[in-house]
């Protein structure tokens, strides 16, 4: 299993704040979105290619080929606005 | 020597300067920023904002973001304070001060700090405006300013 963190408006608008997930299939990232994107809706439309998305791995900022195991901790969030 | 603190309560900026100037009577130089919170933004007026964060990864971040520039730089100190949760106008969210023996690193690096932290740390900021709620979007000119820093490589 691995823990997905969704954020500010990603977790507005999806309604989740954060869920547990099968990873067996999952070597990457991007293996995550392409699943949570099959899901329609409101996944398919914020995590859409074409979408600005902020990504990290065990709280370290990640990209969609970086490589998961079970028991990561993956975020997804859209670009940060702090300072 | 640093020091970084995520604080859902207000912070006097003068206070924490005073803290860095301080610590090292080898410091000739302090150079602080300080983000303050507007009550205009794109047109409307804002009354408050709200702060989120990632608990513990923002800790991680900016403490890269400080060891980044120590690297970079020769420093002899930095405080970063960042808000969280309920802000009103004129509060103080960030303050970024850096303290070395001359001016041009302090200068340097409060700069290359408070353009990582602004792309790198994981905040968002919600305003409650005239014309109700809204998550404020990230500017392409502070991506641009990341750019610039990875391009100048180690120019001091």
């Amino acid at each position: 299993m691995v823990q997905l963190r969704l954020f500010a408006r990603f977790r507005e608008e999806l309604g989740v704040d954060s869920e547990q997930l099968e990873s067996d299939d999952l070597r990457c990232v991007e293996d995550l979105l392409s699943r949570l994107r099959q899901r329609g809706g409101a996944w398919s439309r914020l995590l859409a290619e074409d979408q600005r998305i902020m990504m990290a791995v065990n709280q370290e900022m990640a990209n969609p080929q970086t490589p998961l195991q079970a028991g990561d901790e993956i975020a997804l969030f859209p670009p940060v606005t702090g300072g | 020597m640093y020091t970084i603190r995520v604080d859902s309560e207000p912070f006097d900026p003068n206070h924490e300067v005073d803290l860095l100037r301080g610590e090292d009577p080898a410091i000739g130089a302090v150079v602080s920023f300080i983000g303050l919170m507007r009550d205009l933004n794109e047109g409307d007026r804002v009354d408050n904002m709200f702060l989120e964060h990632y608990p513990g990864m923002t800790e991680n971040a900016l403490e890269q973001i400080v060891k980044l520039a120590f690297e970079r730089w020769q420093l002899q100190g930095c405080r970063v304070v960042h808000r969280v949760g309920e802000l009103k106008p004129t509060d103080p969210i960030v303050l970024v001060a850096v303290a070395s023996a001359h001016r041009k690193e302090a200068f340097q690096a409060c700069e290359f700090i408070i353009d990582y932290l602004k792309t790198q740390a994981p905040f968002w900021k919600k305003e409650a405006t005239e014309n109700g709620e809204r998550w404020v979007d990230a500017r392409d000119s502070d991506d641009e300013a990341i750019r610039q820093w990875s391009q100048a490589g180690s120019d001091h």
